[in-house]
């Protein structure tokens, strides 16, 4: 099913855009499995997911756990951790 | 009560944000303001959001101070977008009867902010380059010391005198 992501911060920077519709197969269940996904598609994507430590995660604007389950979600941001304030 | 928030790229002046927030039923105002630091050579700082999400953040963490603390008024302002080193950046202020409410709630709004509402500072220095500003591990820390607190245990104790 169709996913729109969004990129914020040095993830847009490193992938070249501030985001993209995606339909990845079926096997991928969770924002881990994504970002690996992703991860296989070119050297910005590579660099971007390179350590998923750095790499926050919201699902359908909700914070989320790297495992949480897409489960159909319409939404996905991919960011390093917070910095505002 | 119903808390402000503001999303903004204006400057914003934290005397008035305080003097509106003393119109309330308030015997006791705090605020934080945040100002760009302008040290190493830092001359400009942009700030990134998410903006479809970050003012559902905000009011979440408005939402919670509310539900912590007795509150007469709760103002968030944060600016998105280029600054520069002196210019304020975010603006927290909390109304209540008595000031450990009002002092506890800021204190707890401008913590969560920087953990839970998704914005990014990118520094731009004098010699041309710049760098991602870096989550700092003691912001997760200060955010997790209010977990400890239970929330009626915030506004239980007596006042010793006056406000």
């Amino acid at each position: 099913m169709a996913i729109d992501l969004l990129y914020f911060a040095w993830i847009r920077e490193a992938i070249g855009c501030d985001g993209e519709t995606v339909d990845p197969p079926d096997n991928v269940t969770t924002a881990a499995e994504l970002i690996d996904w992703l991860s296989a598609r070119g050297d910005g994507y590579a660099d971007a997911f390179a350590d998923k430590g750095r790499i926050r995660v919201a699902i359908d604007q909700e914070f989320a756990g790297l495992e949480k389950p897409l489960a159909g979600a319409r939404e996905v941001a991919l960011f390093p951790p917070v910095t505002g304030g | 009560m119903m808390p402000v928030i503001r999303l903004q790229h204006a400057v914003f002046d934290p005397v008035a944000e305080c003097a509106k927030l003393e119109l309330g039923d308030a015997g006791a105002v705090a605020s934080f303001t945040g100002l760009v630091r302008g040290e190493g050579g830092l001359v400009a700082l942009e700030l990134e959001h998410y903006p479809a999400m970050t003012e559902e953040a905000l009011k979440r963490i408005a939402a919670d101070a509310a539900g912590r603390w007795a509150l007469a008024g709760l103002t968030i302002v944060h600016r998105v977008g280029r600054m520069a080193p002196g210019e304020r950046i975010v603006f927290v202020g909390a109304a209540s009867r008595h000031r450990g409410d009002a002092i506890n709630a800021m204190h707890f709004v401008i913590d969560w902010l920087k953990t839970d509402a998704p914005f990014w500072k990118r520094e731009e220095f004098a010699d041309g380059h710049s760098a991602w500003v870096e989550a700092r591990e003691g912001d997760a820390v200060q955010r997790e010391k209010w977990s400890d607190r239970t929330k009626k245990g915030c506004r239980g104790a007596a006042p010793l005198s006056g406000k």
